[in-house]
């Protein structure tokens, strides 16, 4: 009885939402056949467009003309250590001016690959240290030393700046509840989800055409990372340790640097490895500032049509990628593993063999380089190519396939994207604020309706809603289409461990393998226009869906699928009853990233010619208008947020509903 | 000297005072007036940056210290060259920034050097095999004829021909073409010239249909066998004044503008540098040169730098008249 009575109970609010929905589509529907009548509620009215561009211009202006002082100081003093690592791994030091200048030579190439071997055993063992020096010899032999030399010059300055100044914000937004709610959380979902192609005119007004811009924009978009993991790392740690350290008496100073922090270390080093990662993935945009290396050659060769060289460079950053990748997680992995504490040594190159024995490496093939050509820079005639290959794998393609692969091209574009498209441009603003604030209000309350609402008015009342509506149209489908591929992907690998071995590697090198490499062949196939664009997306895109469904599923513990076992359930029911439910909220948040990563590759869309905020950030950035191009930014920025916002009230749901 | 310059050569300082004071005995002599690095910007494509590093090299043999920074195209003629980021950009095509060179002109921080020497072109471009399908080309009334525009065009632009215009931000004017001169054609915009060559290249290996905007100095005119489409010639009137040329109603019924190719510099450059501001001033390349230089590069696969130090020794002579 009273089950029945708790159950009708729960009925109306469900139904009253369901009445709700039904009429605000029919009053969206209204107003767009009506738009006749009401045009303004379907395209905003144009005199009506606030210039917020115009005022960030001019606050622009005003700190370039006031504040470069400052801004050029901190591009001095960044400049330093910047320009020693840039002249020690791959520059020399040029000492004096002119042609008779004295040379100190950077680092002999054979003495790096040796001290990546080193460090990789010293972390993993040999199989490690093969791998990494193997990676570092990888570069040297495809010829592309000097270039992966300069990129990781600027990463290996960037990384610690970024993992420094996030452990910092980090700390304090643990402190401070109302920093991280006010200041910390907002910034950092704007700093990870405006493209950087839209701050880049005020960068370089303020810190200059220089390696340094390039080091602050990668900073920019690499240290949020850093903050949520030491911000969660903070919280994870055990009360108990918190508590014991106050009993032993430790000052708050103490208590954070000696224990909380040492206790937060796994977490933190997850955020060490994303920063690293997503350092690279600037690469290619902080070649466009001033940095050059490895993103600078791939932008070279693809302006050539050199698809093979692009390739070879942008493989080059993914062999960066993997060193640095596993070595900061067999680094990671050791910590967290603990160390048991030794005697130390009183003679230095005991306590440190490996760091005397590379430093003596470094030394020692250095000096001989200054003799010794072959050690100076890589010798050509033991250096090669694949580049023809690729070339012609292209041109094979090209030729044998083009007329089905324009068969397929024509039927998606006539049958899907135009419709599409069409819908999604046609889409009534006001409706639009409408619909999504109600969304908002159904699944967490007014605070989230009003969130929702405001962002999307903003797209409407800059002037940019026709092109925010084209760019939720193509990430809308790019992602709709990653999560069909993704998540069956991710099913699969989540049930066969042979498999996961074969997908982990391809997803990999998907995500850190600049887009730019892949997306001039698939213009070859595919023509300009928005499959291509929607292609290099899905193929960025369906990362997170696969790893995060594989997870989801992985990580559902072995005595509920024993209980479900035991209880009778077949394999099929079993998967489908016990599994895939509770790990629904996990391939959610897949989705979700998907949904972001998609977003951010509306940039490099643009440059396969699609219409939308993609490319009003680069006609702001051809025009150097820093307004045009913050505005554009923050409209990108703003979508990514709704639709972050309503996934995770969505998932928070879904949990709770779960238990 | 600027504050990052001053720590710099003080780090360098500290490293070996012998020979920084070596710096300062030759800091006084005559041709390098100061040992800042002169930075010239590199772009991304060839032709640029074998300029760069031409200059560059006969700078550097006249004892100056240089650097190639890499830059964006348009937006460093407003951002970099107005403060000295940037000491010099090499190409600055009249038909692709001529409203960013207007802009930078405003701003009085900058100072173009002068014509490059190249002229630069730029219109409509039909591979040679397409000529057998639509005869009448190159003329362009040949385009008006429903079924040579057929020939031209993909499933999704049928009846009308496929246009493929450059990036939008390179003042193209083509949707305007197309509607003055009634050409039943239909522009799809690359979004980077990289994507359109891609294309290119795609449909010159089939042997299929295409039309697209192409610019010289550049390698695929010499890669690719094909000609321009020949429009009414342009004239300034013609963007200006609808009353001009076939269409009395519409601006832009003509071919697009030809033009110099200038070099800019930064507007301190000639106080501080004096020698090398008259070498940058002075320099000038010569089209089929450039053009065989920028081949050999791309397509022969030689490096700018070999080709830059062939091209200074070969001209030694005119290199050190302009320093004179």
């Amino acid at each position: 009885m009273t089950v029945t009575a708790s159950a009708s109970a729960m009925r109306p609010p469900v139904q009253r939402w369901l009445a709700i929905w039904a009429l605000a589509l029919a009053a969206v529907l209204a107003v767009f056949l009506l738009q006749d009548s009401l045009p303004w509620a379907v395209n905003y009215p144009a005199e009506a467009v606030v210039p917020v561009a115009d005022w960030v211009s001019a606050l622009m202006r005003w700190i370039k003309s006031n504040l470069s002082w400052l801004t050029r100081s901190i591009t001095a003093v960044l400049g330093v250590p910047l320009d020693f690592a840039l002249n020690l791994l791959a520059k020399n030091f040029k000492i004096g001016h002119g042609p008779d200048a004295f040379v100190l030579p950077r680092l002999s190439w054979i003495g790096v690959c040796a001290v990546a071997f080193l460090a990789g055993r010293a972390a993993g063992g040999w199989k490690l240290g093969v791998l990494v020096g193997g990676c570092f010899a990888y570069i040297a032999l495809f010829g592309q030393w000097t270039s992966a030399m300069l990129t990781l010059g600027l990463i290996s300055i960037a990384v610690p700046f970024c993992i420094v100044t996030g452990l910092f914000v980090g700390i304090w937004a643990w402190r401070k509840p109302w920093a991280e709610r006010l200041i910390v959380s907002p910034a950092l979902d704007l700093m990870q989800t405006i493209p950087t192609f839209a701050y880049l005119i005020p960068m370089l007004l303020l810190f200059g055409n220089s390696p340094v811009s390039a080091m602050i924009a990668t900073a920019i978009f690499a240290t949020p990372p850093m903050v949520r993991a030491t911000m969660l790392g903070l919280a994870r740690v055990p009360s108990e340790i918190d508590d014991f350290s106050e009993m032993a008496g430790c000052t708050a100073r103490q208590k954070l640097w000696r224990v909380l922090l040492p206790s937060a270390r796994p977490t933190l080093m997850v955020g060490v490895n994303q920063v690293i990662m997503l350092a690279l993935n600037m690469v290619i945009i902080a070649s466009m500032i001033g940095a050059g290396g490895l993103g600078y050659d791939v932008l070279l060769a693809l302006r050539a049509l050199k698809v093979g060289e692009a390739m070879e460079a942008g493989l080059a950053i993914v062999a960066l990628a993997i060193a640095l990748d596993r070595l900061s997680q067999a680094i990671a992995h050791n910590h967290a593993q603990g160390q048991i504490y030794q005697a130390a040594s009183p003679i230095f190159w005991r306590r440190y063999p490996n760091l005397t024995l590379a430093v003596a490496i470094l030394a020692a093939t250095t000096l001989l380089s200054l003799f010794v050509p072959a050690f100076a820079a890589v010798p050509k005639a033991i250096t090669f190519t694949t580049a023809p290959l690729w070339k012609a794998a292209v041109s094979w393609v090209t030729i044998n396939f083009f007329d089905t692969i324009e068969a397929f091209r024509v039927a998606l574009i006539l049958n899907v994207l135009n419709p599409v498209r069409a819908f999604c441009e046609g889409f009534p603003w006001l409706g639009a604020v409408f619909l999504l604030g109600l969304a908002g209000y159904q699944l967490s309350g007014l605070r989230l309706a009003f969130l929702v609402a405001a962002l999307t008015a903003f797209c409407a009342i800059t002037g940019l809603w026709e092109k925010t509506m084209a760019t939720v149209y193509l990430c809308g489908i790019s992602a709709f289409i990653s999560c069909l591929i993704g998540v069956p992907i991710g099913l699969m690998a989540s049930r066969s461990d042979r498999f996961e071995k074969i997908v982990t590697p391809i997803i990999d090198t998907l995500q850190v393998l600049p887009s730019f490499c892949f997306i001039i062949p698939v213009v070859m196939l595919f023509r300009v226009g928005d499959v291509t664009a929607m292609i290099a997306t899905v193929a960025f895109a369906v990362v997170p869906a696969i790893r995060y469904t594989n997870h989801g599923i992985r990580q559902v513990q072995p005595a509920l699928i024993e209980a479900a076992k035991v209880s009778g359930c077949t394999p099929r029911q079993t998967f489908f009853r016990v599994q895939l439910p509770l790990a629904l909220p996990e391939i959610m948040l897949g989705v979700n990233q998907t949904i972001l990563m998609a977003l951010a590759m509306i940039i490099i869309c643009a440059m396969v010619g699609t219409r939308d905020l993609g490319q009003e950030v680069f006609i702001a950035l051809s025009k150097a208008d820093s307004g045009r191009g913050i505005v554009a930014g923050l409209a990108i920025a703003f979508i990514g947020i709704v639709a972050d916002r309503l996934f995770s009230a969505w998932t928070a749901k879904a949990r709770a509903r779960l238990g | 000297m600027s504050l990052r310059s001053m720590i710099s050569t003080a780090s360098m300082g500290v490293l070996a005072l012998a020979a920084a004071s070596a710096l300062t005995s030759t800091a006084q002599a005559a041709a390098p007036e100061s040992n800042d690095p002169i930075k010239i910007a590199l772009f991304d494509w060839t032709s640029v940056n074998l300029n760069a590093k031409i200059l560059g090299g006969i700078l550097e043999k006249l004892g100056y210290t240089v650097e190639y920074p890499t830059a964006d195209y348009l937006s460093s003629l407003t951002t970099g060259l107005t403060n000295g980021d940037l000491d010099v950009g090499l190409e600055f095509w009249d038909t692709t920034a001529g409203e960013a060179m207007k802009a930078s002109d405003a701003t009085g921080q900058t100072e173009r050097l002068g014509a490059l020497g190249p002229k630069a072109k730029e219109e409509w471009w039909f591979p040679e095999y397409m000529k057998e399908k639509c005869p009448g080309l190159p003329n362009w009334e040949a385009l008006k004829d429903a079924k040579c525009a057929e020939a031209f065009s993909t499933a999704e632009t049928t009846p009308k021909g496929r246009y493929l215009g450059g990036p939008v931000t390179w003042e193209g004017f083509d949707d305007e073409r197309v509607e003055a001169l009634k050409l039943p054609f239909t522009v799809i915009h690359a979004g980077t010239d990289a994507a359109m060559f891609a294309e290119l290249d795609s449909a010159y290996q089939r042997k299929a249909p295409i039309m697209l905007w192409i610019y010289s100095p550049h390698w695929a005119p010499a890669k690719y066998k094909g000609e321009w489409v020949e429009f009414p010639e342009y004239t300034p009137e013609c963007y200006t004044d609808p009353k001009w040329g076939s269409n009395p109603d519409a601006k832009y019924d003509c071919g697009k503008p030809h033009g110099e190719i200038w070099k800019y510099s930064w507007a301190g450059m000639k106080d501080k540098w004096p020698v090398a501001y008259k070498v940058a001033k002075a320099y000038t390349i010569d089209t089929d040169e450039l053009n065989k230089m920028s081949g050999d590069i791309d397509l022969n696969g030689k490096t700018p730098e070999e080709v830059a130090a062939a091209w200074i020794a070969a001209h030694e002579a005119d290199w050190k008249a302009w320093a004179q």
